[in-house]
């Protein structure tokens, strides 16, 4: 972090104004700080078992060089590989088609407003796999290249989409934009299967992917540590709230399968979000399990291949079916539920056993509906539902030390369209809600800049220049009204807006929504808390725990 | 340079019937080979394409969403049923707006840096100017097109032929009377034209074959104007030729002049350019997956036509022999509790 600019010299240093040399002329940097490591060969020759032929050959590799050790043939594959998708997904050979470059898409890209560089323009990002597709694919580009901006694949080219293409968190905000809907998350999907062809990748996203395959989740928590980490936070709520919560872990025979992102069990400050799943449901008498076999949400292959996204995905049915549960309840996560959203019926519905049913609230009787193909329901549905039937007793004055404002996550605003449902649950829980500018949020919201693979250190000028948008509006809310606490509903966000807003907005920190539904819910009459989730003091017990020593340092 | 390029080129293409029709004589070539030809270049170039786009597959329901979905409690949260649809119909409409109000188009905003008092500020405001010059030019264009059936049908249908030529040229300046389709076309397109030269961004993504088509069309513009109001050109003569065309009775009167041949060449440039260029836009967006599904993939079973069945999961048994042992040891249920005895001892 030492060497990244202080936040207004970053910002003087953003230029609008495109280089003087053209955009196929001007050099790529490739500097460290500029890509993420490239993955672990052990990780590529595992996933290589698992799913063959979509990997390329595992090696060591690094970007700043000039050799990148691709395969002898690997132009052919991935020209083989760009025509075959042409034919799967009519979105892609559509969007290399019609795009006349309007520029309406040019400044909504959060990683050109916060670095000016213009192939981060969402329609030259585009450029750079529309001028192959031109020069490989038409007649007209392979006659008149010079004029139609068309160019053969060559491996500076492809060298340029790794960069490029590892540098769009596949937010869509651009999509909303433009006239015709051109999804540059859609391109950098296939960039992404075609680059994977022959190996280029990174570890960031490859060890996840792996990962989720054998231990179930992103990190390679085993099942036995998994139970410690839950087990951990059942003894911190106890310190909390001073009752003893159920946590059922891969037990049959439950109405209910709980999956959240493991973001969520092992960081703050998901993990406190984890505590409010858990309190909520325990309040409830929910009859629900967790499972460490299905214990990821996230699906990190949705970063690589639709393989490996319907492979990962697979699994909330698998483990619905071993333990016998009628339906899924989903934890907040942003693409975890892009992928529940847009993908996972089509992918995997056919797998589903005959025991599960459309979503209903055991609680307020209602049927879930919008979910009857997917059986899968959001946490934010099921909570605003409770509300709404008076099923939780709240004392959002609890919250009363917090002025949150609420971040939507790109994916479920612009890829499903909740947008209401955690702001309803966050207006019940706490007394002080105030919005970021309309341009801001809602399906104008912006990236946090870590999404689809993108939230490690080794990027992180790159990640903090594309949280300048984001970093701005919280800043807004901070000095006009005082907003110190960020809400979100993913667990990407959660692991990249501390970063981003200690930089652009300090003084804020970031939280889930069922954090705050947990410091709100009043588990019996007369029950006073002296402390919130994350075991600080709430306003009016400062005193009290001035005075108050760990227990564990008075044993010692 | 790309300007300059496009420039030089729609030059030649006026040169050319310039010269083949008053230098060469080649006016049936002009007046009739010439525009069949491209017409039928159109025609087959604009079908293949639609279908090369309809044959390739659509596996996932991807729409982007703009505003709240429809929700269990469609009161509570009331759904945006234009930018989230959830059927056919709000669907529909969604693309009705789109392509007849370029609706994506009009929510454009533009960014700016400032410097605030102690902190930078990013600020973005409405920018409909893009939208405004867009939509002034298609629909311009568009009406050029309707007026131009005059030539091709006979009798000529009130609607929708005459009732635009009334409307277009209700402010009845000049005579012949000025259309306000026409200035709107040429409005339209200078206006684009500006801002692609102008604006540093988009002059930096633009390629001769962004310039060329818009200057083409300009070009086509002057020259319709040309003879209407300069040359005067002998419109009963060429409605014989066009009606011609679409009889297949093909007649070139003497008396039609040089720049109706321009006229029309520069036309026929632009058919037999369209299908090969990004102005099959004009088909394209209602085929655009992020638009025209409507968002109900949670509700609704949909069949992506090659998924792969073979593909599953890391199966549970696999994963519970591996991690059997501890997980026997930390007292989670097992499937099968061989599995959480320790290997030795298994052996022993």
């Amino acid at each position: 972090m030492s060497d990244i600019p202080k936040a207004d010299e970053l910002f003087k240093s953003i230029d609008y104004n495109p280089p003087l040399t053209g955009w196929m002329e001007t050099p790529v940097d490739f500097s460290p700080g500029h890509w993420c490591y490239p993955a672990k060969p052990e990780k590529i020759a595992y996933m290589d078992k698992k799913l063959p032929g979509l990997w390329g050959e595992p090696r060591q590799w690094v970007p700043s060089d000039v050799d990148w050790k691709l395969p002898a043939n690997w132009k052919e594959t991935v020209v083989n590989g760009f025509r075959e998708r042409l034919k799967k997904f009519r979105s892609l050979q559509l969007f290399m088609d019609i795009c006349v470059r309007c520029g309406a898409c040019a400044d909504k890209c959060h990683y050109f407003i916060g670095s000016g560089d213009p192939k981060n323009m969402p329609v030259l990002r585009a450029e750079l796999m529309r001028s192959v597709y031109r020069g490989e694919f038409t007649v007209a580009g392979k006659i008149l290249s010079k004029f139609t901006g068309s160019r053969v694949m060559e491996e500076d080219v492809l060298k340029e989409w790794f960069i490029y293409f590892y540098q769009c968190t596949q937010c869509r905000r651009c999509s909303l934009f433009c006239p015709y809907g051109i999804d540059t998350a859609e391109m950098t999907m296939m960039a992404r299967e075609l680059m994977h062809l022959v190996g280029l990748n990174t570890n960031w996203i490859m060890e996840p992917v792996s990962n989720c395959n054998i231990t179930g989740n992103h990190l390679g928590i085993q099942p036995h540590a998994f139970k410690d980490i839950v087990d951990f936070m059942v003894d911190d709520i106890e310190e909390v709230t001073g009752r003893r919560v159920k946590a059922p872990l891969n037990e049959k025979g439950h109405e209910i399968l709980f999956i959240t992102p493991s973001g969520d069990v092992f960081a703050d400050p998901g993990i406190y979000t984890f505590m409010g799943y858990l309190l909520l449901f325990d309040y409830l008498d929910l009859d629900y399990t967790l499972s460490t076999y299905a214990s990821e949400g996230g699906n990190f292959g949705s970063f690589t291949n639709n393989e490996s996204m319907k492979k990962l995905n697979a699994k909330m049915y698998a483990e619905a079916e071993r333990l016998g549960c009628k339906w899924i309840l989903g934890g907040e996560c942003g693409h975890m539920w892009r992928v529940i959203h847009q993908y996972m019926d089509t992918m995997n519905g056919d797998t589903q056993w005959s025991g599960m049913t459309t979503p209903k609230s055991p609680i307020t009787g209602t049927v879930f509906n919008t979910a009857a193909a997917t059986k899968m329901l959001h946490i934010t549905e099921f909570t605003a539902d409770l509300i709404k039937h008076n099923k939780l007793k709240l004392d959002p004055s609890r919250n009363d030390h917090l002025r949150v404002t609420f971040h939507d996550s790109c994916n479920p605003a612009r890829g499903m369209g909740l947008l209401e449902e955690p702001r309803y649950v966050l207006k019940h829980v706490c007394n002080n809600f105030f919005e970021m500018p309309p341009a801001t949020i809602r399906e104008q919201t912006f990236c946090c800049a870590g999404g689809s693979g993108l939230n490690t250190d080794e990027i992180m000028e790159i990640r903090l220049r594309g949280g300048l948008p984001r970093g701005n509006a919280l800043r807004y809310v901070q000095e006009q009204h005082g907003v110190n606490l960020m809400a979100c509903i993913c667990a990407i966000d959660r692991a990249t807006l501390i970063p981003l807003a200690d930089y652009w907005a300090p003084g804020v920190t970031i939280s889930g929504t069922h954090e705050l539904v947990a410091n709100a819910l009043v588990l019996e009459e007369g029950e006073v808390r002296t402390m919130d989730m994350r075991q600080e003091p709430l306003p009016g017990f400062e005193d009290e725990d001035d005075d108050w020593t760990p227990p564990t340092k008075e044993d010692a | 340079m790309n300007a300059l390029y496009s420039l030089l080129f729609v030059f030649l293409l006026v040169l050319i019937p310039l010269f083949g029709v008053d230098a060469a004589h080649m006016r049936t070539f002009f007046g009739v080979c010439i525009p069949t030809t491209a017409f039928i270049i159109f025609i087959i170039g604009f079908v293949y394409k639609v279908v090369t786009w309809g044959r390739s597959a659509v596996p996932f329901r991807i729409p982007t969403t703009g505003g709240q979905f429809q929700s269990f409690d469609p009161e509570l949260f009331k759904q945006n049923k234009l930018d989230c649809p959830q059927t056919g119909a709000q669907t529909f409409f969604r693309m009705v707006l789109e392509v007849f109000a370029f609706r994506s188009l009009f929510r454009n905003t533009q960014v700016s840096l400032h410097q605030g008092k102690d902190h930078p500020v990013v600020a973005y405001k409405s920018s409909k100017w893009l939208w405004l010059f867009a939509i002034t030019f298609h629909y311009s264009f568009f009406i050029i097109a309707l007026r131009h059936l005059r030539l091709f049908l006979e009798p000529i249908p009130f609607l929708p032929v005459g009732a635009i030529e009334f409307v277009d040229g209700i402010l009845q300046i000049g005579a012949p009377v000025m259309y306000l389709s026409d200035a709107g076309l040429v409005a339209g397109v200078l206006l684009l034209l500006g801002r692609r030269l102008v604006l540093p961004r988009i002059n930096y993504i633009s390629y001769v074959s962004d310039y060329f088509p818009l200057l083409l069309i300009l070009s086509v513009a002057l020259s319709g104007i040309y003879m209407r109001y300069y040359a005067k050109v002998d419109i009963i003569a060429i409605k014989e030729l066009t009606m011609g065309l679409v009889t297949f009775h093909y007649v070139v009167p003497e008396s039609i002049s040089a720049s109706f041949f321009v006229h029309v060449f520069l036309v026929s440039t632009l058919m037999a350019y369209f299908p090969f260029s990004k102005l099959m836009h004009m088909p394209g967006v209602f085929l655009s997956p992020t638009r025209n599904l409507p968002n109900d993939s949670r509700a609704k079973h949909h069949v992506n036509p090659w998924n792969d069945p073979n593909i599953k999961a890391h199966a549970y048994a696999d994963y519970e022999k591996e991690f059997g042992v501890p997980m026997a040891e930390a007292g989670l249920p097992l499937d099968n509790p061989e599995n959480g005895v320790p290997k030795d001892e298994a052996e022993a």
